[in-house]
């Protein structure tokens, strides 16, 4: 091949300037045949032992049952290893099934239109604040305490690209226990009023677990100054009882779907979705599936729209986004194919049930209470007796390989005394009753009491 | 069923090329599967205010959902099942070892809120895996925070806005320099920064120029942002002078790691005078594309802007990893959490698995495979910029296109009917009917003459009955798509009968 291309040797194909000659070989260990390569990751992934503990963590990443049948399909290599589906005619599987995931998260969300997936939750919302921003012609955000921290984060993150404000809305936090744990809406008329904000960011289930939507005077207002409306669902679970974002007045619906059928991977990759009101369809970021015919009149699948992206638009695009998780987005609708209408709904009951069996038991521990009191979807805020920290009792819970759940005085110091737990439909009662067996015994450790 | 209706049914599902039905067309009440437990009511633990009135979807026997998905999974063109020579997209081969690595449960399971002591195994990986990128790409630290090429890019000139706001130059710096071979991701990334983006042409080598970036860098200038091999497959051979060009003028270089494929142990962006770069994990380092995510977008800094990475970094202190937040210059973290961590491992397992000698004759082999097909093709089309290329090259059919009415899309399509997928088209802009083809060095020589002969044939063709090569594709279950259709009467989604 070398003499074909009319050269005597590969270093002659890949000369560079003296100066930026690679002055010693690579810093990389000699390769690995296959089976010590296992050995060797095997060795790393024997080392997180957080995986062998019982576990009570949520808070945004869900452990859910995935049937086998996800996996085994959507590892098909001819799904694993295609590239994005520009070339139509060899692309229509999973363009098919882009459009099925649009679809299902329609009809989920409650709205006319869903793109074919963004990176995650967080940055969903980010997209939309910039769809709500170019929409109004506003350049700040009202955003409840009560959206995931991450996800404030991140909106922060891109709104400082933008030159963006990011305002919080009130929360009550209340005192001890007793607080509902819900947004405080009830000023959003006032805060409105100068039509300064382009978006207001509701979460329902909200970050503490609680039901959490805008009521109706609420929703007027922001109806009656144009704002809009986004609606995040960071456990898109939830979506198989609760009432959704679209009933509840979203304009917008962002959030997490790693839920559905994604393991949770140490964090990602995962999967976020934006659904939205048509009003909305060309300030959209990302792909969008349609459908259409062929040149024969036949039903053909294709990406559309595509006038808002970075590969036609450049600067002028919507979004730079241009790799979603198309992946991520297969799982989801193989997953939601595989349970059906009736198991959505029988595994989103069965989350209710089992926190409402966590709450139920951790409550009749002496010391430990519900930190709100509004009704939760599968995750409530743990508050730990006084006299401690969710610290120092999250410290003893691990030290009996329980994993409890997430300190939330992480990002709330008024909730350094309380936890987040969460319950799945993989939640067993023997788990619960080990959790609090537990925190029976610590509440009565001196060392925990003091910390 | 009636019979005309059973006839119907019939040829929707077994004739040739017969449409798929969608999921939602096949389903029926009552076909659920027993994969959760029976139970109460959610009326027993939840207000009817708060729930949904209806869920309008199907239930599918588990037999329906594998056959319909199987049958949707052989309705694509994927690396497993041909040849990819989809420029500046890199689709080599992805290793089976990735992914059972990246599935085994001890990195599966586990959850991001992990405590970082019993996390360690995954925060050594996301370490090793951060220092050997750095090493092989010559930066002082990258995050693996961004969750692919775009997002990185946005966290690279959301760092290059902080450091210039640091020094009270924010004001000041408001441009982007991108030169015409960038990728479309460049100008969007730098539009969702407030950057204004100054377009800046190749020079007749399809190059950059040295005179042309002294033109126009000034203290304005925030970033210029490169690739290299650039997009035609060429090596830009002035970087050293272009990046002392723009430091002087006070601005960073960036380097879009795209076509890192062809660099591996044969120079680095970081000796070039790059201050910033992002990596596509998934082209370089095998991840698989999976249908157009989810990706991998490292993003790497040079040591004067280690402290703006996004959060959180790992970090190792004696035997011990940790996640790092506390980083009061960082710009923040760019998505939920704290990376696409399961590509993370497969990238890992990939490094581990070739080793640095391994990873150079990867860059070798793929400038190799690049240059063979290169001096086969310009046989019959034209090579616009006729000299040794990298790990791509572009070819242009505009000399056909004016002898015979058939283009660079049509010879695109034409592949498609001999079982190869098409190469990136219309793209560069610079180069008219553009077909940009990147082999890769996973495929074999068998391989790389089999496309050669398949693209000599249709070249023929062309001359000699275009109207074959037009009527392109004809073996696909679909034609030639409407897309025009699509965009004037958008149809996005299945509803649910009323």
């Amino acid at each position: 091949m070398l003499s074909d291309v009319g050269v005597s040797s590969l270093d002659e194909l890949l000369r560079v300037p003296d100066a930026i000659a690679l002055k010693e070989p690579l810093a990389v260990p000699p390769g690995l045949p296959e089976i010590e390569l296992q050995r060797t990751m095997g060795a790393y992934a024997a080392r997180n032992d957080a995986t062998k503990y019982t576990s009570f963590l949520g808070a945004g990443a869900y452990r859910h049952y995935i049937p086998p049948v996800v996996p085994a399909i959507a590892m098909r290599g001819e799904f694993l290893t295609a590239y994005t589906p520009y070339q139509a005619e060899v692309s229509q599987g999973y363009l098919q099934a882009i459009y099925e995931w649009q679809s299902y998260i329609c009809v989920l969300t409650g709205l006319e239109l869903a793109n074919a997936s963004v990176y995650d939750g967080a940055t969903a919302l980010a997209e939309a604040a910039i769809m709500a921003v170019n929409a109004t012609g506003r350049r700040a955000i009202l955003v409840s305490p009560a959206v995931h921290p991450n996800y404030r984060a991140v909106l922060k993150t891109y709104a400082r690209g933008l030159d963006l404000t990011v305002d919080e809305l009130p929360f009550p936090w209340g005192l001890g226990t007793g607080a509902e744990g819900t947004t405080d809406f009830s000023a959003l008329e006032a805060q409105l009023a100068d039509e300064r904000y382009a978006a207001v960011v509701a979460q329902s289930p909200n970050f503490f677990g609680c039901i959490d939507v805008p009521a109706a005077a609420a929703r007027a207002a922001i109806e009656r100054t144009g704002t809009v409306l986004i609606g995040v669902v960071a456990e898109a679970m939830s979506l198989g009882v609760l009432s959704p974002p679209g009933e509840w007045g979203a304009h917008i619906a962002v959030g997490e779907a790693q839920s559905f059928g994604n393991p949770v991977a140490y964090g990602g990759p995962y999967v976020g979705f934006i659904a939205a009101n048509k009003e909305h369809m060309r300030r959209i970021p990302g792909r969008l599936v349609g459908r259409t015919v062929d040149g024969s009149g036949k039903l053909a699948y294709t990406l559309t729209l595509q006038a808002r992206e970075q590969h036609i638009r450049r600067e002028k695009a919507t979004s730079n986004i241009c790799t979603n998780q198309a992946h991520c987005a297969l799982c989801a609708t193989i997953y939601l194919a595989a349970v059906g209408a009736s198991g959505l709904r029988r595994c989103a009951t069965l989350n209710v049930e089992r926190a409402h069996a966590l709450a139920e038991r951790v409550t009749r521990v002496p010391g430990f209470s519900r930190r709100f009191v509004s009704p939760v979807f599968n995750e409530l805020a743990i508050r730990v007796p006084q006299g401690t920290t969710a610290k120092a009792v999250l410290a003893a819970l691990q030290e009996r390989e329980i994993l409890g759940g997430v300190e939330l005085g992480r990002w709330y110091p008024q909730l350094a005394d309380s936890i987040l737990m969460t319950a799945t439909e993989l939640t067993t009662d023997a788990e619960i009753e080990t959790l609090a067996t537990a925190l029976g015994s610590i509440a009565k450790e001196p060392h925990v009491v003091r910390a | 069923m009636s019979a005309p209706e059973l006839e119907t049914e019939l040829r929707n599902r077994f004739e040739p090329g017969a449409n798929e039905p969608l999921i939602f067309e096949l389903g029926h009440p009552g076909r659920a599967n027993a994969y959760f437990p029976n139970g109460r009511a959610i009326e027993e633990f939840l207000p009817a205010s708060a729930l949904r009135p209806d869920l309008p979807l199907p239930d599918n026997s588990e037999l329906e959902v594998v056959r319909h998905y199987t049958r949707l999974s052989q309705r694509n063109f994927s690396i497993d099942t041909g040849f990819y020579p989809l420029g500046s997209c890199t689709m080599k081969y992805n290793p089976r070892v990735n992914d059972a690595m990246a599935n085994l449960p001890g990195f599966r399971d586990l959850h991001p809120f992990a405590p970082d002591e019993l996390a360690q195994g995954a925060l050594a990986v996301m370490y090793d895996l951060e220092r050997y990128l750095a090493s092989i790409f010559g930066m002082a630290q990258f995050s693996l925070n961004p969750a692919a090429g775009a997002h990185a890019e946005l966290a690279a000139l959301l760092i290059a806005k902080a450091y210039f706001t640091k020094r009270g130059e924010g004001a000041k710096r408001t441009t982007v320099i991108v030169p015409d071979t960038a990728h479309g991701t460049n100008p969007a990334s730098a539009a969702m920064v407030g950057y204004k983006v100054v377009s800046l042409r190749s020079d007749a080598r399809g190059r950059v120029s040295v005179e042309d970036i002294k033109a126009v860098v000034g203290d304005d200038t925030a970033v210029c942002m490169m690739t290299n091999p650039n997009t035609l497959g060429l090596f830009e051979d002035h970087i050293v002078e272009i990046a002392e060009a723009v430091h002087a003028a006070g601005g960073l270089m960036y380097y879009d790691g795209a076509n890192a494929n062809a660099l591996m142990g044969n120079a680095r962006p970081g000796d070039m005078g790059f201050d910033l770069m992002h990596l596509n994990t998934h082209k370089t380092f095998s991840i698989p594309h999976g249908g157009g995510g989810a990706g991998h977008g490292p993003v790497g800094v040079a040591a004067h802007l280690v402290e703006y990475l996004p959060t959180p970094v790992v970090v190792k202190e004696g035997e011990r990893y940790a996640l790092e937040f506390d980083r009061p210059l960082s710009i923040g973290p760019m998505r939920s959490f704290w990376s696409n961590f399961a590509h993370a491992v497969r990238g890992l397992t990939y490094i581990r698995a070739n080793g640095g000698d391994g990873l150079t004759k990867v860059s070798q082999l793929a400038v190799l495979n690049a240059n063979y097909v290169r001096v086969k093709v310009r046989e019959f089309l034209e090579t616009p910029f006729d000299e040794i290329c990298r790990h791509e090259f572009v070819a242009s059919a505009q000399e056909l296109k004016r002898e015979t009415g058939v283009r660079a899309l049509d010879i695109a399509k034409a592949l498609l009917d001999h079982g190869f997928h098409a190469p990136t088209m219309y793209f560069p802009l610079l180069v008219p009917e553009c077909l940009m083809i990147e082999p890769t060095e996973t495929e074999s020589k068998e391989t790389l003459d089999a496309f050669v002969a398949a693209l000599r044939a249709i070249v023929e063709q062309a001359k000699s009955d275009p109207e074959t090569v037009l009527a392109a594709p004809v073996t696909t279950v679909v034609g030639r798509v409407d897309e025009t259709r699509a965009a004037r009467n958008p149809d996005l989604r299945w509803s649910p009968p009323a």
